[in-house]
């Protein structure tokens, strides 16, 4: 019969020999195997200690992003909201009151912006719905809570520090490498 | 008043040389879990338990207190009496090995001359075969009274292999037995450290092949762990023990291969020997501590070779298990046992 493959081999119906029988050399050339395992790098990652780098693509927890002079680029036009696939997003409009033109770049601004991290699905599509490039994932991932409470996420948890007045905070937030720029557009 | 006549400093002497090595050996069994896990890791290229403590060192503690504070089960089918008594008895015959081993040679405090051994009995190894046998008792008590049918099925294996394996382990000792003229193990350590000798594992390689296959199989090790058969019979004889009761089965373990491996080191590898020295230049103090220090890196070596195996070698099917002992192990070591005979009474004719 024509093989399909040329990857097939015959299998050996050879009776053991008296030395395999014996088993001890195969035994002692596993453990010189294992033995050898011992020198070996280990591929481990020490989590907490070491991160592994990621992907310049990568989508981790949303960040709200603030222009140059720290004022909130969210209108509340609920394009993300909408974009979302798994419904992650709510929030409520307002309108920018006489006097606070230092805190939201336009007269509208979101009084209440929330994601559950627990519908999230970490798609990226609010990212790329946002007109005002508000809204960014961020590299930091993983996040823990006792409660599901804890999981949506208000303005408080997703709002980047402000530039002017935690500039080291918002530096770090920024992280390296990091796409989210306060001055990339407008 | 010959009754009252007890050297009284004697008996304190044994007491406190017993309790130094019960600790001792719990001790070690302690870390021997340890270093289970960590031998396993590295020959797996992992790091394993590191989080406890400095290379999680502490991890035995943290072990060992996840076990009593876990909650004892007793099913309401099981003898009470017996389930309690399998553990106890498991961890009572591991221990009582350990009163025959000579640790090493004399001290002298005080002007007293104390022997690092708990008994010298004239039939040691005897002693220990005796004790060693007492030991499938817990299995056999512990499976039976579970009254389950994984964990009589793993009791009853445990059961044969062992008394399958001590046939072939006694006869491999025989030989070396008839090299040493006694059955006394401190008589068999001295006559390897006289000089000009060599260890007896130079003139009973086959002997010693045996007898360490047989310890694997005594100490219920990989590749004859059939008693206790993680993935087919769930962890087996101890399947329904929770709590400390289980922490003793799993630490009579470890101590029985600590013991094991202070016997075959005792037997055949010079006991508390140190190649290329001869101890009768030093202090004997001196000599003493070194000895000590000497038979525990030998049980340290072979409880790594016992991990090292567990960790290449895959278990054996029951009839694999069963054919090597009766079929190859046992002829084997009747041969060894004749050409020995052989040899000596040839060597006695010159």
């Amino acid at each position: 019969m024509q093989a399909l493959t040329n990857r097939s081999k015959e299998v050996s119906r050879k009776p053991i020999s008296f030395l395999e029988s014996l088993y001890l050399p195969a035994i002692f050339k596993g453990m010189a195997i294992t033995f050898s395992h011992m020198f070996k790098k280990q591929p481990t990652i020490h989590y907490p200690e070491q991160k592994r780098p990621f992907s310049p693509v990568f989508r981790g927890l949303h960040v709200l992003n603030r222009d140059e002079e720290g004022r909130e680029r969210c209108t509340a036009c609920g394009l993300c909201a909408v974009a979302c696939p798994a419904e992650a997003i709510t929030m409520e409009a307002a309108e920018r009151m006489p006097g606070e033109e230092n805190k939201y770049r336009e007269e509208k601004y979101a009084a209440r912006y929330e994601i559950n991290m627990l519908r999230c699905i970490f798609c990226g599509l609010c990212e790329e719905a946002c007109p005002k490039d508000a809204i960014y994932l961020s590299e930091t991932f993983a996040p823990a809570n006792f409660t599901r409470k804890g999981f949506i996420y208000g303005k408080s948890d997703l709002l980047i520090p402000d530039p002017k007045t935690e500039p080291e905070a918002y530096a770090k937030a920024l992280g390296k490498g990091e796409k989210t720029t306060a001055s990339t557009t407008n | 008043m010959t009754l009252l006549a007890i050297d009284w400093i004697l008996l304190i002497e044994k007491l406190i040389l017993i309790a130094i090595i019960v600790f001792a050996s719990l001790g070690i069994a302690l870390y021997t879990t340890f270093a289970e896990r960590k031998v396993a890791a590295i020959l797996q290229d992992r790091p394993g338990p590191n989080r406890a403590g400095p290379f999680g060192l502490f991890q035995p503690f943290a072990d060992g207190l996840k076990l009593i504070m876990k909650e004892e089960i007793i099913p309401n089918t099981a003898n009470k009496f017996l389930f309690v008594l399998g553990p106890g008895l498991a961890m009572t015959a591991a221990l009582m090995t350990c009163a025959v081993i000579p640790w090493s040679s004399q001290v002298h405090i005080f002007d007293r001359t104390i022997d690092l051994q708990v008994a010298d009995i004239n039939i040691g190894i005897l002693y220990v075969f005796g004790v060693v046998s007492m030991g499938v008792y817990g299995i056999m008590i512990g499976g039976w009274a579970s009254n389950n049918k994984f964990s009589l099925m793993a009791a009853l294996r445990g059961a044969s292999q062992a008394i399958s394996y001590e046939l072939a382990m006694g006869l491999s000792l025989i030989a070396v037995l008839m090299l040493s003229g006694s059955l006394s193990l401190k008589t068999i350590v001295d006559q390897q450290m006289a000089p000009g000798h060599l260890w007896n594992v130079a003139y009973q390689p086959l002997g010693f092949l045996i007898f360490f296959i047989c310890a694997l199989a005594e100490c219920n090790r990989t590749p004859f762990d059939l008693p206790e058969a993680e993935n087919e019979l769930n962890f087996g004889y101890h399947q329904e023990y929770s709590s400390m009761k289980l922490g003793f089965y799993l630490f009579s373990e470890y101590v029985n291969m600590i013991m094991s491996s202070a016997i075959m080191a005792s037997l055949f590898f010079g006991g508390f020997d140190i190649p290329f020295l001869d101890e009768s230049t030093l202090a004997p103090n001196l000599a003493a501590g070194l000895g000590v220090l000497a038979l525990l890196v030998k049980i340290v070596i072979f409880i790594f070779v016992f991990m090292w195996i567990r960790w290449t070698v895959p278990r054996f099917r029951y009839d694999q298990l069963m054919n090597l002992g009766w079929k190859k192990m046992i002829p084997l070591a009747l041969v060894n046992m004749l050409i020995t005979g052989a040899v000596i009474l040839w060597l006695q004719g010159k």
